[in-house]
């Protein structure tokens, strides 16, 4: 754990480093430490703008969401029993995303996109549960109908949004914002996801062990005095706030949230006690890498959503024939 | 309630409506006793422990459960593959707090569960990596591990081999007398009950219930009526001691 976390650390530095505007490692490490130590200032007022205000509301977003991201992915996994389980599967990002790109459509500010998407994403959240409340008898499966129906109810909306846009003005922000990026970090949009992370995400790490609990079905986790609907709807709200709070700054980044937690557990086991954890970091590794390819790989910005998929299924698809989904049952 | 015993009053169970799998079913459970439940493949055993660890909510009738239960499946079905020792250390569940995790001393009385079991050398094996006959022992280790003072055991034996049928019931027969466990078991296997039961439930397929002391239940004629076998009463002397049991004429 602790040399993830440095790698983490590491990856997140040499991520300061990556730009059109060079600044040698030295530097960027002299500005960084700065902030906690006295050192002399042998850099321009120029690199220490581009590392403080470009460059580092960029990488603490994408480490924030990677590690958002994955810790929700493998909460989820558990609770649902289930591998092809990601963050996506509630039907939250659609809301969001329906959200954001109502509000791009009415011309609103960045402030109005970020409300927008918290909104909506939480009006999904609702929507799911009065849904499974309807369906009743099974919880895990009314819950995944019930998301599934919500997620695609939203999807359609978020279609009618680009089919009325102006197919010259609004019509590109909406398709870039929905394909997901950092390009606009700054410290406002790092709070926005750094608070919920913070209370959700520690919520959700404290609850690990009760994953573990529920991730044996329903009625042996009851039979083990586990309070099951409560402590899935503690699960199901965080996760919800961790993916609105996601796509409101930097919109829809699928696939962390799928992938990185099984690369942990081939990594680490199943325990959720040191599958979230390690999900934490390496979400944050992952996606410091693909954002750091999407914004140096060509000369202009790939969207993230695109890159996710594109560098993580041959990854996971590989990982999984080396490994045999180590993990999970064979049966 | 607080005596400590279970009380089975009037209980009736279907799935398609009208189709009672049981009805009528009573039985008083008193602390300390090992209840076993004896009856062919459908008669609704599973059914009926399910309904007294509260999973089943039962059509008619209802239950008391005086004391907290730990429930040992008959297999389990787990997604994904915890070792041995973190699926026992589970059972703790009711003594880590909601956002806690287990502590030294529950990883203590985990380890001491296998070893009561004596498969502690199976702690860190992966659930799919073990026969069905471990994972029988590790759920049952994960009830003594949960120490719970009522124990509901389905078909604790189907899968294990004869030295391992004896270190079940020797133990049922153990926890019982000595610590006062309340055990509630189903079985395939008459003898097992004759051997360990003070109560037993011969739940018939045509959906009557004999239910009493178990060697005044346990007859002849009334096994034969349960399964539609001939079984015979047997007892001789071996080492001292007088056997009395039952075997299957097929």
């Amino acid at each position: 754990m602790f040399l993830l976390i440095a790698l983490l650390a590491a990856v997140a530095i040499a991520s300061l480093c990556i730009g059109r505007y060079p600044i040698p490692l030295r530097t960027i490490c002299g500005i960084v430490l700065a902030h906690v130590f006295p050192l002399d200032v042998h850099w321009s007022q120029t690199e220490q703008t581009v590392v403080e205000l470009v460059r580092a509301p960029r990488v603490l977003l994408a480490m924030i969401a990677g590690v958002a991201l994955a810790i929700s992915g493998a909460a989820l996994q558990g609770v649902f029993r289930n591998p092809l389980v990601g963050p996506e599967i509630l039907g939250i990002s659609s809301g969001a995303s329906f959200g954001g790109a109502l509000a791009i459509l009415l011309g609103a500010s960045i402030a109005g996109v970020i409300g927008g998407a918290l909104a909506f994403g939480i009006a999904a959240l609702v929507i799911v549960f009065l849904l499974s409340r309807l369906a009743g008898k099974s919880a895990v499966l009314s819950l995944v109908l019930a998301g599934v129906i919500t997620g695609a109810f939203f999807g359609a909306l978020v279609g009618i949004a680009q089919y009325a846009a102006d197919p010259q003005q609004k019509l590109p922000g909406i398709v870039f914002w929905l394909l997901g990026s950092f390009s606009g970090a700054d410290y406002q949009r790092v709070l926005v996801l750094a608070i919920p992370t913070l209370f959700a995400g520690g919520l959700l790490l404290l609850l690990r062990w009760r994953i573990n609990l529920l991730s044996l079905g329903d009625e042996d986790a009851a039979a083990l005095g586990v309070n099951v609907s409560a402590i899935r709807w503690l699960v199901l709200v965080s996760v919800a706030l961790i993916v609105a709070a996601q796509v409101s700054v930097s919109g829809g980044i699928g696939w962390v949230g799928l992938i990185v937690p099984h690369f942990a557990r081939m990594l680490v086991g199943p325990d959720h006690r040191v599958l979230l954890p390690t999900s934490a970091m390496l979400g944050g590794i992952y996606l410091l890498v693909i954002d750091d390819c999407a914004r140096s790989l060509t000369q202009n910005e790939i969207p993230l959503g695109i890159l996710t998929a594109l560098i993580g299924t041959p990854i996971f698809g590989y990982l999984l024939w080396k490994t045999q989904a180590r993990g999970w049952t064979h049966e | 309630m607080s005596d400590g015993a279970i009380r089975l009053d009037d209980l009736g169970h279907w799935f398609t409506p009208g189709d009672w799998i049981f009805r009528h079913c009573d039985a008083l459970i008193e602390r300390g006793r090992i209840f076993a439940v004896l009856g062919p493949n459908g008669c609704g055993k599973t059914t009926l422990l399910r309904t007294i660890l509260g999973a089943v909510t039962p059509r008619e009738g209802r239950t008391e459960i005086g004391l907290p239960l730990g429930s040992v499946p008959q297999t389990m079905a787990a997604t994904f593959a915890y070792r041995a020792v973190d699926l026992v250390l589970m059972g703790r569940a009711r003594h880590v707090g909601l956002l806690r995790v287990p502590a030294r001393r529950d990883e203590a009385a985990a380890m001491q569960a296998l070893e009561q079991l004596g498969i502690a050398h199976l702690a860190h094996r992966p659930l799919d990596a073990m026969s069905g006959g471990q994972r029988q022992l590790v759920l049952l280790a994960r009830a003594l591990a949960s120490e719970a003072q009522g124990l509901v055991l389905d078909e604790p034996s189907s899968a294990l081999d004869l030295a391992n049928q004896g270190v079940i019931l020797s133990l049922m027969r153990k926890l019982s007398r000595e610590q006062g466990h309340t055990i509630v078991f189903s079985t395939h296997h008459p003898q097992h009950a004759y051997a360990v039961a003070d109560v037993t439930l011969l739940m018939m397929a045509s959906g009557h219930h004999v239910v009493g002391p178990t060697g005044e239940v346990m007859s002849e004629a009334n096994l034969h009526a349960l399964y539609g076998v001939e079984l015979k009463r047997v007892r001789f002397r071996h080492d001292g001691r007088e056997i009395e049991t039952f075997v299957p004429l097929y």
